[in-house]
């Protein structure tokens, strides 16, 4: 098993290792899919392991994307100014303030999205069930309401993020947003999975099942719940940092707090891959990408159709997922004990 | 404070009237909600592309060049078949499953149902123009669109004539005895499927009524319809469920809220402060609810 496990981790780097160049017109595609199972892991730790629905992580990529850029333009050039000339015509990154400018707003994006879950975390995580839903979804179409409000980081018009700059070759650009992105990536899965290794997710879990019980039992679950959300924060900050990178321009409501969007394609993904499981999110984020990618074009114009009916179908006759389908299908594999006669009691009972 | 509202004390009586009559319109969806809720426990995101879907209907009465005002008869005829629909594909589905399920399928209706009508009625902010002229009061210093009270008025009307059929006829009992207690509902003979499926109805038809009244009255567009989700949500939990004079009065109370954070933070905020007034709610109850070592259910 763990010999198994081990090949199946060397065969995934190395493929995301070789995937541009072996698939040179898809690293876009590919970095989005990379941040795109970023999100679906870290919704998975409120909505699959603590059993809080969020809406709300969008809150945290779209404060990300924006922090990102704003510290990437402001390191160097006045920032309103910025805004104002919509961006690249007046002010030029060179290539070594470019990626500074970067590396420093990946660290804000990280740092402040983290630091404002464990500041609305104690408010907000005391919600429980659809009233956390509601609450979190509210959130995060606020902070888009709020932030298409404000002048210095354009307003209703949008960002335009630096442009990579000039360093020789065509494909450089594709090559290092993908590398960063499988970068985050890969870090996302090792700390999640350091993490599912720990006491941490028993408690997370505990929560999930019964939170009054796991209170009584002596847990402070309140401190467990925002711990988990900062986590998550981290790296959706992350995600959206990138991201705002990736696609080079930031508008309020349709990029960064893209709650009909993003927001949605998170929750849906983990639903999709298997609530609660490590890899549920991964294989969900997949299949979910590529059906997107794939069939979207046949829907020209109608993707939004196509979304909704597919969150209905999924919602209601898939809600266990791939990974639980699995589960249901092959219990061995994933570490239950099958009793063969316990097994044939139940169904003589039936 | 260089506030209009401060300086002129007629904006604020103006605030105040607008936000009362655009309450009474936001009580009558909350109502619908509240209904759905208490009856089938269901949180319905798609709410407001209903509203919406309603307008569109009495838009499309004043396009064909019958008077938008008979929208409020003929909406909530359609919308009541649309929430039939809807409750046989998809809702009766849900009924019984956990909350979030409904949350999240009830936003995927609502997605669909905002592309479909782009699709249909184009991305267009669009008005009914029902010609009714304005009042002016107190010397011309304050000025009321005569469609916003007659909006008011048919909203009120609407509540009334549902609260009596509620309290009188034989599918009102069924419904409230079928949100006391479903199961002993069943027992009792009542068939609870045909109930949930009339309940969703009656919502949608209400919707329906508002919807038209909207686009009347205000303007109408496919992506505006999660504020007025928002808003019924936020009207039935500050009231409570089944607390109908609690849902008129906080309904009126959030539209003046709204006419104000719209004169004193602007027009761009306005949407994002209800949002944010939604949250803010939310968590004052959570601090309220938790001194008593209790919280939101």
């Amino acid at each position: 098993m763990n010999k198994n496990n081990l090949i199946l981790y060397i065969g995934i780097i190395i493929f995301g290792l070789a995937a541009p160049f072996v698939f040179p017109a898809f690293k876009v595609q590919l970095s989005i899919l990379c941040i795109l199972i970023v999100l679906a892991i870290t919704w998975n730790i409120q909505g699959g392991e603590m059993g809080y629905n969020t809406f709300g992580n969008i809150l945290f990529y779209g404060l990300g994307m924006y922090l990102c850029a704003s510290v990437q333009v402001g390191m160097f050039f006045p920032l309103a100014e910025w805004t104002e000339s919509g961006g690249e015509k007046t002010f030029v990154h060179t290539p070594a303030q470019f990626f500074q400018g970067m590396a420093m707003g990946l660290v804000v994006a990280a740092v402040v999205p983290t630091i404002v879950a464990g500041l609305i975390g104690y408010a907000i995580l005391g919600l429980r069930g659809h009233y956390f839903a509601i609450c979190t979804l509210g959130l995060g179409v606020a902070a888009g309401e709020i932030s298409g409000g404000i002048e210095i980081i354009g307003a209703g018009q949008g960002f335009t993020t630096p442009p990579f700059p000039n360093v020789g070759s065509l494909e450089a650009r594709g090559e290092f947003f993908y590398f960063l992105s499988f970068l985050v990536l890969i870090l996302t899965f090792l700390a999640v999975k350091a993490i599912y290794s720990t006491r941490f997710k028993l408690i997370l879990n505990a929560i999930r099942d019964n939170e009054d019980k796991a209170e009584a039992m002596g847990i402070e679950t309140m401190k467990y719940k925002i711990i988990g959300w900062m986590i998550s924060a981290f790296f959706c900050g992350l995600a959206g940092g990138i991201m705002g990178g990736l696609v080079g321009y930031i508008d309020s409501t349709d990029v960064a707090f893209d709650g009909r969007e993003m927001g949605v394609f998170m929750v849906l993904m983990a639903i999709l891959g298997g609530k609660g499981t490590l890899w549920g999110p991964v294989i969900g984020a997949t299949v979910f990408h590529i059906f997107k990618e794939g069939f979207w074009t046949f829907f020209l114009g109608w993707q939004y159709v196509a979304l909704g009916v597919l969150i209905v179908v999924i919602v209601i006759y898939f809600p266990e997922g791939i990974m639980g389908w699995l589960r249901e299908k092959y219990p061995e594999r994933f570490g239950e004990v099958v009793d063969e006669a316990d097994r044939k009691a139940q169904v003589e009972i039936k | 404070m260089d506030f209009l509202v401060f300086q002129y004390p007629m904006i604020t009586v103006q605030a105040c009237l607008d936000g009362i009559l655009l309450g009474v319109l936001f009580a009558l969806i909350a109502y619908g909600m509240a209904l759905q809720w208490g009856v089938m426990n269901i949180i319905n995101i798609a709410q407001g592309d209903l509203v919406i879907l309603g307008g569109y209907i009495a838009y499309f009465m004043y396009l064909y060049g019958i008077h938008p005002a008979w929208g409020v008869i003929v909406a909530p005829v359609i919308m009541y078949f649309v929430g039939i629909a809807i409750y046989k594909l998809v809702i009766n589905k849900v009924v019984d499953r956990d909350l979030f399920i409904s949350i999240l399928a009830t936003f995927g209706i609502s997605i669909l149902f905002m592309q479909l009508m782009n699709f249909a009625f184009g991305a267009d902010v669009v008005l009914a123009n029902s010609g009714y002229g304005t009042t002016m009061l107190f010397d011309n210093n304050v000025v009321l669109p005569n469609s916003k009270i007659f909006s008011a008025f048919i909203s009120i009307l609407f509540a009334v004539c549902l609260v009596i059929y509620m309290k009188r006829s034989k599918l009102g009992r069924a419904i409230r005895a079928t949100a006391q207690n479903a199961r002993a509902a069943k027992i009792l003979g009542v068939d609870t499927e045909k109930v949930y499926a009339a309940t969703f109805g009656i919502n949608a038809a209400l919707c329906g009524v508002a919807g038209a009244l909207i686009s009347i009255t205000f303007t109408i567009h496919p992506y505006m319809g999660l504020p007025y989700t928002i808003r019924s949500f936020m009207i039935v939990i500050v009231a409570g469920l089944g607390n109908l004079p609690g849902v008129a009065m906080s309904g009126m109370g959030l539209g003046v809220f709204e006419e104000f954070a719209d004169y004193i933070l602007g027009t761009e905020f306005r949407i994002g402060s209800v949002f944010l007034l939604l949250v803010l709610i939310l968590v004052y109850r959570r601090f309220k609810l938790s001194r008593k070592r209790e919280y939101l259910k």
